[in-house]
């Protein structure tokens, strides 16, 4: 029975940079998000998925561009997300060229905007993204502002409200995992997964394709979204030398993080695909 | 200069933006419109669409856009439909109880089960890339837009809804979601419709459009 696997690559962005940071602070800059999504498009991601870290109301024209600039020439679906506040905020952002739109802090603020949003703009358009840490307790507990401020809000029974209100796919990231490489946390994806039946996007671990494999068959999620593993891949091919703004010491060491294996996309899906997942590999080539 | 007007259809919902994206990249112009003066002077017509049944048709009616397309497509001219705009095309959905569709195709729209016939979980919507697949009764391929396609080729689909034709005439192209096989296109005379989304299927999505518009530049 047919369900393909989505592998799709997050880009972080802050201002016109592609930015990576570990349990999302710390950002480092990488280089520039087209340079990344181009490639990525090239060696067959499913989708894309654009998340603007610094999420200012003010001063996002070079998000648009970069929006643009990538709906005129990749033809897979964009995910773009972060500081999302109201329904103009969505339809700007879709009208400069996203498929998609991730939702977190606005919803959790104001679980109604999701609803007016799926009614505006179809149920498949929005997406929302549950930022979670586990507690000590072994509860899990949705977080916004990149993991910094506690809602309150169980993860569960919050991605069962959001399906309820109509979104069309729930983003997972497990901000404990996030940029680790250490691997998925399992347990919180299959207790999603069980909850809901939209699509679960699981992010946040991944540090080699075997993490990912687990996260699909032991976890149920019908996508991974992928960061470190493919950035430090592609960024290890290219040099640090046309990047000035921003915390560039890291490209200029030209040190890796023992814990994340560098893979392209290819790689990845080729691992799944002899693990007997279903997924696309690209038969085309540039 | 081009001398072929194409227009999409606005009738306010879909992301009209990544049709016309596709059919630029391929050097077409084409016009966003939902005046329908427009499509009484078109040479060929795409109607996109993202979103619910009802809604589609209730803003078709709305915009007084129903009659001048149903007279579009009667006079031969080539059509093609995407996702929702597929959809429309059939006699009626089972969305939000009935709703009527244009009856372009006689068929209706069904939602998918939460449950598979193995009693298996079935995600709603389908989001991400499925195979098409040619099959014996329907329309063959070299036939249509789909001639450079090969079989089981993956194309990136969104939906929630599914169609199903009267009559297997006119199928094109089949596709198996956990376990349930439907339609996910269809071709019948000018008209020619895919559930999947071609402007997001990257490159072999690309070559669908690249065939229709060839097909539609030759035919005049």
């Amino acid at each position: 029975m047919t369900n393909t696997i989505r592998i799709i690559p997050r880009l972080d962005i802050k201002g016109p940079n592609l930015v990576k940071g570990i349990h999302l602070e710390g950002l480092r800059v990488l280089g520039k998000p087209e340079e990344f999504a181009k490639h990525y498009y090239e060696q067959g991601a499913d989708e894309l998925m654009y998340m603007d870290v610094v999420a200012s109301l003010y001063g996002r024209n070079s998000l648009f561009d970069i929006i643009s600039r990538t709906a005129k020439e990749l033809f897979i679906p964009l995910t773009v997300g972060g500081g999302l506040r109201t329904i103009d905020d969505i339809k700007n952002v879709l009208r400069a060229g996203a498929d998609k739109v991730s939702l977190n802090t606005a919803a959790i603020k104001d679980p109604q905007i999701i609803r007016q949003a799926s009614l505006k703009f179809g149920c498949s358009t929005i997406v929302v993204t549950i930022e979670v840490i586990r507690q000590s307790d072994g509860s899990y507990l949705a977080f916004t502002d990149n993991g910094r401020e506690d809602t309150g809000v169980e993860a569960i029974s919050w991605a069962r409200q959001a399906e309820e209100l109509g979104a069309g796919e729930i983003v997972l990231t497990s901000v404990d995992r996030e940029g680790t490489g250490t691997g998925f946390d399992i347990e919180l994806i299959k207790k999603i997964t069980d909850a809901v039946s939209v699509p679960v996007i699981a992010h946040g671990g991944a540090g080699k394709p075997g993490h990912i494999a687990s996260a699909i068959k032991d976890g149920g999620a019908s996508a991974v979204a992928v960061a470190s593993t493919l950035h430090y891949g592609y960024a290890a091919t290219r040099t640090a030398g046309n990047q000035t703004e921003g915390n560039t010491e890291f490209l200029k060491s030209g040190r890796t993080f023992s814990k994340i294996e560098p893979h392209s996309i290819r790689e990845i899906k080729e691992y799944l695909v002899n693990n007997e997942i279903d997924t696309r590999i690209a038969d085309y080539t540039f | 200069m081009q001398d072929l007007k194409i227009v999409i259809l606005d009738y306010g919902l879909g992301n009209l933006f990544s049709v016309q994206h596709v059919c630029k990249h391929l050097g077409y112009e084409t016009l966003v419109s939902h005046d329908r003066k427009d499509l009484a002077d078109a040479d060929a017509v795409i109607l996109p669409g993202v979103g619910a049944f009802r809604d589609a048709a209730d803003s078709m009616h709305e915009r007084g856009l129903v009659s001048p397309l149903k007279d579009f497509i009667s006079s031969g001219k080539p059509f093609m439909g995407v996702c929702l705009g597929m959809q429309l095309l059939f006699s009626e959905s089972e969305e939000f109880g009935s709703s009527e569709g244009l009856n372009i195709i006689e068929g209706s729209i069904k939602k998918f089960p939460s449950v598979g016939e193995a009693g298996n979980k079935i995600r709603v919507p389908q989001i991400g890339w499925n195979r098409i697949k040619e099959t014996e009764k329907g329309v063959k391929w070299k036939d249509s837009p789909l001639h450079s396609i090969e079989e089981g080729s993956y194309m990136y689909f969104v939906h929630s809804y599914y169609a199903k034709p009267a009559n297997e005439a006119c199928i094109l192209s089949v596709t198996e979601y956990e376990g349930l096989n439907y339609c996910s296109s269809v071709k019948q005379d000018n008209v020619f419709a895919m559930q999947f989304h071609p402007e997001k299927s990257a490159e072999h999505g690309i070559g669908i459009y690249r065939n229709w518009l060839k097909e539609i530049s030759t035919d005049r």
